[in-house]
């Protein structure tokens, strides 16, 4: 293989990783409230400042994830208690604005506090080294990133899966109503997966800023949108499909760059974005998920 | 009251109107030239509220794609309305026939919102066929996608650097003209069998059907008037600040419309009026504070919190879908 096309694939893979983080909390958080969470890309953007706030301060990484992870969590829960939950039961729509207006508080509260200059973000230099894989070589900050990805979403479902919390968000993702009937305390439930949701979207952020170099407040926005992308791909609702989507989706962007002329390049939202739509209409409960819900 | 009651049906309405003339004339004769400015923009974000109303909240289709709609209609106006002298110069890759056209504003903006209708309509035979906050992220991603279009399309657009020195040709006049236009359209449309089957849609689009109302004509005519309006006004808006770049009207716009039609009343004409009139208003006096402070996005999350507190106290937005009395005189509506 030549290097090109490895770099190419690992570098896609590595986006793609990022984004099934994102759209993995998301899938999570429409599953179970049937809300399409704007804000959750902001929680990236959180993510991000908060690594970098205590990367100042010299926090060593690890424990810098672990502090990630716990900030998005409690954003999540902050914004799951105060606005979203007093509002369940509105029109879908309603739901929707709601969210909006929660992303827009978060990114200009976040202008106020940290003004729009975008600042530069890296990762340790060892991070930013090549590492020879035979007759290809990869940066070590994108296997970094596939690493840490497919192990926390291993912990995820593991979590979803095997424990009785998983089982306890399956059924309320299922059927909310019967899952209260049975005893299930839904709104913690609920809580708990905005949580995790929120946690694994902030540790996208810290890798965001690893792989991009630069972050700004208003950088929620990208991620949002492309979670909710590779969600639609992949049948929104659905754990696995985000994850498949996200990974389809990193790999189509990158590909789409790589493989045609330069001139090109500047035309790739565009072309996410008609993918967005062509997917909408022709599968729009996603490629992988065979349950029909309506939405067109 | 015999009096009162006889003060219906056209006659009010033309009183209404000159009554806003008079006012608009006033402020024109007392007020500094930048709060003209200001009254102006307001007028066209009237406009753009009131035009966002007749799909979101009389055809219930959610959209959030005016921003895109205005991108396409300023830049197609501004084109249209260059001098040929400067657009060799700005913009020397254009097709020969648009080189030498230069056309005044009133066709010009024509063009731009005829253009606006039809790429809704194209743009909507696949998309309307999607509800709720489906449709709303498509047509957000049309947002994204105009965006992208106008920044590599440099020959047509002058990419990232957008177009300056557009002539200044929109006046207060020209803003109210077409305010007004928009808000007689509106409320026309609102109290006639067009406006009910949209109400119809939105209610209960299965009720509506059976009953002969075709949902999806119903909507498409909806999100393409809505369109052409939006065009319209981003062509008079880059005629009043002269300057177009492919970011001009984003998302935050988009949100900022919604949140006017939603705090005035999802639905109702006068809402959307009173209320795209106050947040113009409130994001400029929170100006100075944000500039003294250092604050900046300080008016943009007042207007986030505020619509958060309206959703959770008057979901329905301060007037509901109904209109105040007066209107309903005037234009002889039996409905709420």
């Amino acid at each position: 293989m030549s290097q090109y096309v490895f770099q190419q694939i690992i570098n896609g893979l590595a986006l793609g990783s990022l984004y099934a983080l994102v759209a993995i909390g998301f899938s999570m958080i429409y599953g179970i409230v049937r809300l399409i969470n704007f804000a959750h890309g902001d929680l990236v953007m959180i993510g991000a400042f908060t690594t970098l706030g205590l990367v100042a301060y010299g926090v060593p990484w690890p424990l810098i994830l672990m502090f990630v992870l716990l900030v998005g969590a409690l954003a999540g829960m902050t914004i799951e208690a105060t606005v979203f939950r007093p509002m369940r039961g509105a029109q879908q729509v309603t739901g929707f604005i709601a969210t909006l207006a929660v992303s827009i508080v978060i990114q200009n509260t976040g202008l106020m506090i940290l003004s729009g200059q975008p600042r530069n973000f890296l990762f340790p230099a060892f991070m930013r080294q090549r590492v020879q894989l035979g007759s290809v070589s990869a940066s070590l900050t994108d296997l970094t990133i596939i690493g840490l990805t497919v192990a926390l979403i291993a912990l995820l479902l593991v979590i979803v899966y095997r424990t009785r919390l998983g089982a306890a968000m399956r059924a309320t993702a299922d059927n909310l109503t019967a899952a209260r009937l049975m005893g299930i305390a839904v709104n913690r439930t609920i809580l708990t997966a905005f949580a995790i949701g929120s946690a694994l979207a902030a540790a996208a952020g810290l890798l965001w800023g690893g792989k991009f170099g630069q972050i700004d407040p208003l950088l929620g926005f990208a991620p949002g949108l492309k979670a909710f992308i590779a969600c639609v791909i992949g049948g929104v609702g659905s754990i696995g499909g985000a994850m498949l989507g996200g990974y389809l989706l990193g790999l189509a962007e990158v590909l789409f760059v790589g493989l045609l002329p330069p001139q090109f390049a500047g035309y790739r939202d565009v072309f996410v974005f008609t993918l967005l739509i062509v997917i909408l209409l022709l599968k729009p409960s996603g490629l992988f998920v065979r349950h029909v819900e309506e939405r067109a | 009251m015999a009096a009162a009651r006889s003060f219906t049906g056209p006659v009010a309405g033309i009183a209404v109107l000159c009554a806003c003339a008079v006012l608009v004339y006033g402020a024109q004769a007392r007020l500094s030239p930048y709060l003209v400015t200001l009254l102006a923009i307001t007028l066209i974000n009237v406009a753009l509220a009131v035009s966002l109303n007749i799909s979101n909240g009389l055809a219930g289709l959610f959209s959030l794609g005016h921003p895109a709609f205005m991108t396409i209609g300023a830049y197609v106006s501004a084109v249209l309305t260059f001098p040929p002298g400067r657009k060799d110069f700005m913009l020397p890759d254009l097709p020969s026939f648009l080189m030498t056209t230069q056309l005044p504003l009133l066709p010009a903006l024509a063009v731009a919102g005829m253009i606006g209708a039809v790429i809704a309509f194209l743009v909507g035979l696949p998309v309307l066929r999607l509800k709720g906050h489906y449709l709303a992220v498509a047509t957000l991603g049309l947002i994204v996608i105009v965006q992208g279009l106008a920044t590599n399309w440099s020959g047509l657009t002058r990419g990232g650097s957008g177009l300056n020195g557009i002539p200044r040709l929109t006046g207060i006049w020209w803003c109210f003209g077409f305010a007004a236009l928009v808000v007689y359209t509106a409320l026309r449309l609102k109290f006639s069998s067009l406006g009910r089957a949209m109400m119809a849609t939105r209610e209960n689009a299965l009720a509506a059907e059976s009953s002969g109302v075709s949902t999806y004509r119903i909507r498409m005519l909806a999100f393409v008037l809505g369109a052409f309006f939006a065009a319209i006004a981003g062509g008079l808006m880059v005629h009043l600040i002269t300057v177009v770049t492919p970011k001009s009207y984003s998302v935050v716009l988009a949100f900022n419309l919604v949140a006017m039609v939603v705090i005035g009343g999802t639905g109702s004409i006068t809402g959307s009026i009173v209320a795209a009139i106050a947040l113009t208003g409130l994001s400029e006096a929170v100006r100075p504070l944000e500039e003294k402070l250092g604050l900046y996005g300080l008016s943009q999350v007042i207007v986030a919190l505020g619509l958060i507190l309206v959703l959770f106290f008057r979901p329905n937005g301060l007037l509901g879908s109904g209109e105040p009395r007066f209107v309903r005189r005037i234009f002889g509506g039996s409905l709420p």
